[in-house]
């Protein structure tokens, strides 16, 4: 593989601890940035331990990205230099995550992308500053991850503000279509970063729509029985349940629901863990039915997209956001390195700050970057209908009508 | 909140809930209760039962209750062969040593499974899985209840075993004066091999009646593990009865303090009230050992 | 004093790596190890002195660890005072735990267990309690100068954690040799004998289990100052304990240098074990945890007990391995 002679390079750095007889080998990292046959760019995500499903999606989407970038001939300003993958494992925590930025940057990566979780996002990205080395993210949702003012730190997709705004902006305007069928709603969340974060803003600005929260349920990832939440949301009988938690979860909660017979106007999700998940339409296609989702989604009139879904589908795999976001970023990459002509750090920065890059599969429009984040970064929200997901807005991408309340079993 | 409509569901649940929680518990309580280990792999093993009862579903079409037949056995010759010649050479009996060996086996499984299968959650869709038995207000799945009554009986016939059987009683003699058990010309590896065999095999059937309303990945296994070894200490470390009291009493405990403080404070619930039970009874709850 | 002079040596010799190299790599994996290190003396402390083995070690590391980063976040306290206050916080609830358990005169198992429950229930109110940032996490400001306790040079953070191993490394010998070592490894060895004798179990037990407890919050400080971010599966999380018995298991219970040869094997086995296997998840760990199980079946009492019996096999020293195999 590609990756031999780093390799070679860090067993010897870790295995020598410090020996010195090692330091003649420890400097080379700065010989080898020199070389530029190739501009090596880190692939970070979490491949094994508790999010080793999203890690891995999220890999086969950059690594997808990057055969293509070098079938198509490489960064064609470099003279055709192809792009080498450093694959790293944050083995699911922060530390994980800091580690194997330390040991890309010291292999000579130009930039680093991915991370996934919030938590190594931020991390990663902070040990990333150190070396100003650019830092793409493909997902964290986290806003602290680009209001810390760090220069080398981009986010590609969208944080939680944006995602809480467009899902209610939506709910609003879809709850009007159907003559404001619905008041009350009751919130189920996973208890971390990403869930709490989500339930805070949704809390705080519901009300101000018109909307009851009845009550706020957190749950801990894993949750091994969702029997008493589904107990609570038949005795409240809100119209809307809005989950906001990770795949896992989200399967049992929609099961139990289905199992309880709980059918409230509407399941409303946002970021849900399986709402959006070809997985969970095709094993539970009736638990799945009619689910509204207001997630990350791939733009569905873009043709490299649906090639895209095409290709990775041949494969075995399933098209997941962490596929086409990573995808994305990698491409986005690729076109700062293109512009920068060059795998200096401080000019491929430099031209991610002034990238109006359109070529990637995402909703989003050109990317423009304030202070670090995609200001056309969006959420999209989808329906689950007859075993097909469509996206019901924003209007623009559309492929069907929201329909809603549900119409009763 | 309070209102019988809802209640009275939740302690059953509770009760469903925790008959699983029981039988993972089981098999905990008799390895410590006889080798008076600490075994790390316990949730590891149980993350690979599911797996066999996905992959019996899967490719060979049997139904989870099917595939308990098959599997019990097998999983009772996996934990003895574990036993007898992983853990117990690679331990010299050093309790530190045994900690170790089983975390290490813990972190093999684990990945190797993860190594094998990848990170994908995996689910089977069984037609009678949405099914529901209808008590009062209350709708139980029928896996769940099925799975319910699966652990008394199995339970039950552990408690026989232990009871009537020679090697029962040779367990049960090595649990309580391991010294004079091998005096008395009891073959203690093999018997430690024994029931780590058996409690290998309780996981077996715990994952099979698990897996129709749950999920399997390499992870899975680990949500059940601090609840069981709560479970362990309520009921008395190896006691049988205690297990399977222990689990029904958590189940209720847990979706009761779920009910009113949240599913996530709600998990408190459970410590605590270990925490209490061993400041002041640290036999367990339910006295009486095997 | 006798025994610190090897300590000196191991210390100074760590101590120039950074003036070897400048690969951040080396010396970030180096902090991560002395990190678990000093986790694991305090551990070792009271699991390898004291005989009594905690699965909640990450009580108080989460401690050390939340008092020092909400200190700095929502009160304006500078960040060594913070510090200080720490792993005084971490003390302090070895100590409550300590003084409960004891009490109740929980051992072995069931003290293991009940040091375990003790981390969850911390862990369940971190994740729920507004004052951790719950769920959401609590994130210090990144603000690279030394007052604040942050350092642009990794080297600085490096001989910060050595120092800190350091001092609990002499602070274990010194312990070792004095009448409150004596009582504890007593304590260990039979602990009626030593009632009998004279000896209050309890209150050397409490003792051994804040001075612990000290140790391990010290190593929650410095995570937070280093990472900057903490949530309540990271300060409180079950990773935690079991790194901090891992390093003097492997290493050797009841040794000065068990946790820190230990801490520097573990993690050195888990890079090479990852770089041997490339990019295949999990295979990686598959042989880590093979490897260990063969370090435990060959070396069973540790690599310093590994050491010992080479050296009193090939007649290097007068002094043999103590204990015995059971």
């Amino acid at each position: 593989m590609s990756r031999s002679t780093v390799t070679r390079r860090h067993f010897l750095q870790t295995s020598a601890l410090g020996a010195a007889a090692a330091a003649g080998v420890l400097h080379a990292p700065a010989v080898l940035r020199a070389q530029g046959s190739a501009v090596k760019i880190g692939v970070l995500h979490p491949v094994s331990g508790a999010l080793s499903y999203s890690g891995q999606q999220g890999r086969i989407g950059a690594q997808m990205a990057i055969d293509e970038i070098n079938a198509a001939g490489g960064i064609k300003s470099l003279k055709g230099a192809k792009i080498e993958a450093v694959l790293g494992d944050a083995q699911s925590t922060p530390d994980g995550g800091n580690a194997e930025v330390e040991k890309m940057n010291a292999a000579g990566v130009a930039a680093v992308v991915g991370g996934y979780a919030s938590a190594i996002c931020l991390s990663a990205s902070q040990t990333a500053a150190r070396y100003d080395l650019p830092y793409v993210v493909d997902v964290g949702v986290v806003d602290s991850i680009v209001t810390r003012g760090l220069k080398n730190t981009f986010r590609f997709g969208p944080g939680f503000g944006i995602i809480a705004k467009t899902a209610l902006d939506n709910l609003v305007t879809i709850n009007e279509a159907a003559g404001k069928a619905a008041k009350t709603v009751m919130i189920v969340h996973e208890d971390s970063a990403f869930g709490s974060g989500l339930a805070k803003l949704l809390n705080a600005q519901l009300p101000e729509r018109g909307f009851q929260v009845l009550e706020t349920i957190p749950h801990p990832t894993p949750t091994r029985d969702f029997n008493n939440v589904v107990l609570k949301i038949k005795a409240q009988n809100p119209d809307i349940v809005i989950p906001a938690n990770y795949y896992n979860e989200y399967v049992l909660l929609a099961r139990t629901m289905q199992q309880q017979r709980v059918q409230p106007k509407g399941i409303y999700s946002v970021l849900g863990g399986a709402a959006s998940s070809y997985k969970f339409v095709k094993e539970f296609p009736e638990a799945a039915q009619y689910i509204m989702d207001c997630n990350h989604w791939f733009d569905p009139k873009n043709q490299k997209a649906l090639e895209l879904k095409k290709k990775i589908e041949a494969k075995g795999d399933f098209y997941t956001y962490e596929v086409y976001m990573n995808y994305s970023c990698v491409l986005l990459l690729s076109d700062a390195l293109e512009r920068a002509a060059s795998a200096d750090r401080a000019k491929i920065i430099a031209a991610l700050e002034s990238s109006t890059f359109a070529g990637h599969v995402m909703p989003y429009g050109p990317t423009k970057f304030v202070n670090g984040q995609n200001q056309g970064a969006a959420p999209v929200n989808t329906q689950v209908l007859n075993k097909d997901i469509e996206v019901i807005f924003p209007a623009a991408f559309a492929s069907a009508k929201a329909v809603f309340p549900m119409p009763k079993a | 909140m309070l209102s019988p409509v809802i209640l009275f569901p939740a302690v059953l649940n509770g009760l469903m809930t925790g008959a699983v929680y029981a039988l993972v518990a089981l098999g905990l309580t008799l390895i410590y209760g006889v080798l008076h280990i600490i075994n790390f792999a316990h949730g590891a093993l149980l993350t690979a039962a599911m797996f066999a009862a996905f992959f019996a579903h899967k490719l060979l079409g049997l139904d989870p209750y099917v595939a308990a037949v098959l599997l019990t056995p097998l999983f009772f010759v996996l934990g003895y062969g574990l036993q007898r010649f992983v853990i117990g050479p690679a331990a010299h009996g050093e309790d530190r040593n045994i900690l170790l060996v089983t975390l290490g086996l813990a972190v093999v499984i684990e990945n190797a499974l993860l190594y094998a299968f990848r990170a994908d959650t995996r689910t089977i869709n069984l037609p009678y899985a949405f099914n529901v038995v209808e008590i009062g207000p209350a709708f139980l799945a029928v896996p769940r209840v099925v799975a319910f009554v699966v652990v008394i009986f199995v339970a039950l016939a552990l408690w026989l075993i232990l009871r009537l059987t020679d090697t029962g009683k040779a367990i049960r003699a090595v649990a309580k004066e391991k010294l004079g058990a091998e005096l008395s010309g009891i073959d203690v590896a093999h018997i430690y091999a024994v029931t780590f065999g058996l409690g290998t095999a309780c996981l077996a059937i715990a994952a099979c009646l698990l897996i129709s309303t749950y999920y399997v990945n390499p992870q899975a296994g680990n949500a059940f593990v601090l609840i069981a070894f709560t479970i362990v200490v309520l009921g008395g470390m190896g006691s049988v009865a205690g297990a399977l009291i222990g689990g029904l009493f958590v189940g209720v405990v847990e979706s009761l303090s779920g009910l009113w403080l949240g599913e996530s404070l709600g998990q408190i619930g459970i410590f605590v009230m270990f925490i209490l039970v061993l400041l002041f009874r640290p036999s367990g709850l339910f006295g009486e050992r095997a | 004093m006798k025994g610190l002079a090897p300590i000196l040596f191991a210390i100074v010799a760590l101590a120039m790596v950074p003036l070897i190299t400048s690969s951040n790599v080396v010396i970030n994996f180096l902090v991560m190890a002395l990190l678990i290190a000093l986790v694991g003396q305090g551990w070792n402390l009271l699991g390898g002195y004291g005989g009594q083995y905690s699965f909640g070690h990450a009580a108080f590391f989460g401690t050390g660890a939340y008092v020092t980063a909400i200190l700095q976040m929502r009160y304006g306290i500078n960040a060594w005072v913070g510090f200080v206050i720490g792993i005084a916080a971490g003390a302090l609830v070895g100590a409550v735990i300590g003084l409960l358990i004891f009490r109740a005169g929980l051992k072995g198992s069931y003290f293991a267990l009940v040091t375990l429950a003790f981390a969850e229930v911390l862990r369940i109110v971190a994740s729920v309690a507004p004052i951790t940032g719950a769920g959401v996490g609590t994130l210090l400001k990144l603000d690279l100068r030394p007052e604040a306790f942050q350092f642009q040079s990794r080297a600085l953070f490096y001989w910060i954690i050595l120092a800190m191993v350091g001092l609990s490394l002499v602070l274990t010998r010194l312990i070792e040799g004095s009448r409150f070592g004596a009582y504890l490894v007593a304590v260990r060895e039979n602990e009626d004998a030593a009632s009998a004798l004279g000896v209050d179990a309890t209150m050397v037990k409490l003792c051994a289990m804040t001075i612990s407890a000290a140790m391990t919050a010290a190593g929650g400080c410095f995570y937070a100052q280093y990472f900057l971010f903490l949530d309540a599966g990271i300060a409180y999380g079950p990773w935690i304990s079991i790194e901090a018995l891992l390093a003097p298991i492997i290493g050797g219970v009841g040794t000065v240098f068990g946790p820190l040869l230990g801490a520097l094997v573990v993690k050195t086995l888990g890079e090479v074990t990852k770089l041997m296997t490339g990019d295949a998840p999990g295979l990686d760990l598959v042989i880590y945890g093979g490897v260990l199980i063969l370090v435990v079946a060959f070396a069973p009492r540790g690599i310093a007990g590994l050491f010992a019996d080479l050296r009193q096999r090939f007649g290097f020293s007068k002094i043999g391995g103590e204990g015995s195999r059971g």
